[in-house]
């Protein structure tokens, strides 16, 4: 089955690059963004038809490898 | 003394640390990334780049590579590692030492000599340097260091802090602050001081004719020290 993953910054962590969009926003006419905050998305494949098991399976990936707990949240979705 | 030097697809600076490890007196081994025992060394070092791309986050594949459970174990057993640029993002990644590398504050790549202040020489690292300033060179993308307030206050209190960014009379405030790293850091121990992870790279500064000789401090100091 498919598991989607988003990897975001934490609240609090300086995020220049969602900061540099949300000026670039600004000043193209979407006055009213007050803040992006940029993340990664991943659409992962596993060969696994138990949704539990696949979302357990998902939440390991993001603790070793596709998060940085230290200053990044992770969703599956 | 020997050393081992890991190459990690998309390292760069292997063969500068070669030369700059040779020269200083080390008998250094080249070792690639997918072997899976490293030969006996006194120093294994993590050497800068761009190891995997920089995919997914900087040094966080090379930290999962075959070879880096041998580093693992080395640096749990006492041995020295040494993790330049690159190799300290590695480190980080490990989990051998805490905190991460972020992305520049302003966004810029940073390419330049910029001064350090030592911050503590109870070490094998630092233990013989006579200086307390070193002008190294730095060039980065993501040097910024960033770590908890539980975790900063942790590497402060154990005298983790190796180096940090300052002016040529030492000044680590923020006006010298090159890339928005926490508290200046430039390089941290791990609580043993076994492990050094560093931005700045001693192997460039080893040549009075192209750059500098600060980084022949560094090696000169090593070897002695080992």
């Amino acid at each position: 089955m498919k598991v989607k993953v988003i990897v975001t910054l934490k609240k609090g962590v300086l995020d220049p690059q969602g900061k540099a969009i949300q000026q670039t926003l600004n000043g193209m006419a979407f006055g009213n963004v007050s803040e992006v905050r940029q993340g990664k998305f991943f659409d992962i494949e596993i060969n696994e038809s138990d949704e539990t098991k696949a979302k357990s399976q998902a939440e390991e990936m993001c603790k070793k490898l596709l998060a940085n707990l230290v200053i990044e949240d992770y969703k599956i979705l | 003394m020997k050393s081992s030097v890991i190459i990690f697809p998309g390292s760069n600076c292997d063969r500068d640390m070669d030369v700059a490890l040779k020269k200083f007196g080390f008998e250094n081994q080249m070792v690639w990334h997918n072997d899976a025992k490293i030969p006996k060394s006194d120093l294994i070092v993590l050497p800068g780049g761009f190891s995997y791309g920089d995919y997914l986050r900087c040094g966080s594949i090379a930290g999962k590579s075959r070879i880096i459970k041998s580093v693992i174990d080395f640096a749990n057993s006492g041995g020295l590692v040494l993790g330049i640029c690159n190799g300290f993002q590695i480190l980080t990644e490990t989990g051998l030492l805490p905190g991460i590398l972020q992305q520049n504050k302003y966004l810029n790549f940073i390419c330049k000599n910029v001064f350090v202040k030592i911050k503590n020489k109870e070490n094998k690292y630092f233990k013989k340097i006579k200086k307390e300033v070193l002008e190294l060179h730095i060039a980065h993308n993501e040097g910024n260091y960033f770590c908890s307030n539980d975790e900063l206050k942790s590497i402060e209190d154990n005298g983790q802090i190796a180096v940090t960014y300052c002016d040529h009379k030492g000044n680590d405030d923020e006006k010298n602050n090159p890339n928005g790293a926490l508290k200046n850091i430039a390089g941290i121990f791990n609580k043993n001081k076994n492990i050094l992870g560093m931005m700045p790279h001693p192997e460039r500064m080893i040549d009075p004719f192209l750059s500098g000789e600060d980084g022949s401090l560094f090696f000169e100091n090593l070897i002695e020290s080992l």
